[in-house]
């Protein structure tokens, strides 16, 4: 039952992501919450796990959630999930490529969808945000920890070096070292 | 070499070699299929690419379906879509399996947490991206479909599958009003 109920949420969310992988984290955010299968804070691991190995982001998201919630078999379903709405809907369009180009409906639809992406990807921003900085939620004491300051510190270094182009591997290389140094320096 | 074999070995490749999702793979894609193969020519390439980008689902994996399918029929999109999996799906369980141990490490646990910090900034770079892919139009309709989508998602908590579906419609209508309103114009 919880096989099924995770196919269906991955081609679910196969069908529905335009724009990639970051697209992604707000709709395997609700599915999560609803289902109970991770928290808000593996969600962010899986995140960072999924930037800094090969492949695409989706498919390394659907085989990390699958594998967490049921073993290998929820991975290969996950992942199946996942694939198959692209899949189908590719053939279907690769048979009648010209026509679907040039579709006047087409670009419309996706005129509509970019800037829906665009506000989807600040949904997720806000809640790992609050996952980040606020874990148990927002109040003044959260101000006055050194943990607070240090990585609001860590994420405005880590978001010039992303701006700079440096690669996201070197970036969670980097940030892994402080959070290491942070932690025992600290001693939470 | 048989071809579906060759397509399936190609793409485990460009899976196997990518970091940081769809976008990286583009070029990696077209050096493969276009000069070291010769499957196919730049122009088709970059019309897969587009038709990639406008479609749902990964743009790797829909990148891969097509490709398979041009070179070589359904057999094809069923190789090279596997091979452009599979990297992936293996490294992963791997990983999977040995963090569940890791996690409970406490190096390991303040690693992740700085991460987190990191994984913000990510998430803020493809948001600018984005953002500058959409704001090239400059329309006021962009903007506010861009703050609609962001408020209902992430206050309002309404399913992304619905914003998407609504969204969708509404540039559709939108555009088909448009144009009907330009055509008046010239009358």
């Amino acid at each position: 039952m919880v096989l099924i109920k995770l196919f269906l949420a991955f081609l679910k969310i196969g069908a529905f992501t335009f724009g990639g992988g970051y697209a992604m984290i707000a709709m395997i955010q609700a599915e999560a919450e609803r289902q109970g299968w991770l928290t808000q804070e593996e969600l962010v691991d899986f995140v960072a796990l999924s930037e800094s190995t090969p492949g695409p982001l989706a498919v390394n998201m659907a085989t990390f959630v699958g594998m967490r919630t049921c073993g290998v078999l929820g991975a290969i379903i996950a992942t199946l999930g996942i694939v198959l709405p692209s899949f189908i809907i590719i053939l279907i369009i690769a048979k009648c490529f010209e026509k679907y180009e040039k579709s006047k409906a087409v670009g419309g639809i996706m005129s509509g969808l970019k800037p829906a992406v665009v506000g989807m990807i600040g949904a997720a921003f806000i809640s790992v945000t609050r996952t980040v900085f606020f874990p148990s939620g927002i109040s003044i004491s959260v101000f006055s920890s050194a943990g607070f300051w240090i990585f609001l510190g860590l994420f405005a270094v880590t978001t010039v070096l992303a701006f700079k182009k440096v690669h996201p591997i070197k970036i969670i290389i980097l940030s892994a070292v402080i959070g290491i140094g942070a932690g025992y320096g600290l001693g939470l | 070499m048989n071809k579906n074999l060759e397509l399936f070995l190609t793409f485990m490749k460009i899976g196997a070699f990518t970091f940081g999702g769809g976008y990286a793979m583009i070029p990696l894609i077209q050096k493969e299929v276009c000069e070291n193969k010769k499957w196919l020519n730049e122009k088709e390439i970059s019309d897969i690419v587009a038709i990639s980008e406008s479609t749902p689902g990964p743009i790797a994996i829909n990148a891969a379906t097509f490709v398979g399918y041009k070179t070589s029929g359904f057999l094809g999109a069923c190789m090279a879509t596997l091979g452009v999996v599979l990297p992936s799906f293996l490294i992963i369980s791997l990983i999977s399996m040995i963090l569940t141990h890791f996690q409970s490490i406490r190096p390991v646990r303040y690693a992740f947490m700085g991460i987190r910090a990191a994984v913000l900034a990510l998430i803020l770079k493809a948001l600018w991206m984005m953002f500058h892919q959409v704001k090239k139009k400059k329309q006021p309709f962009s903007y506010a479909i861009m703050g609609l989508s962001l408020v209902l998602t992430a206050f309002l908590k309404i399913d992304a599958v619905f914003v998407i579906i609504g969204c969708g419609l509404f540039g559709l209508i939108w555009s088909l009003l448009n144009r009907k309103e330009q055509s008046n114009g010239t009358d």
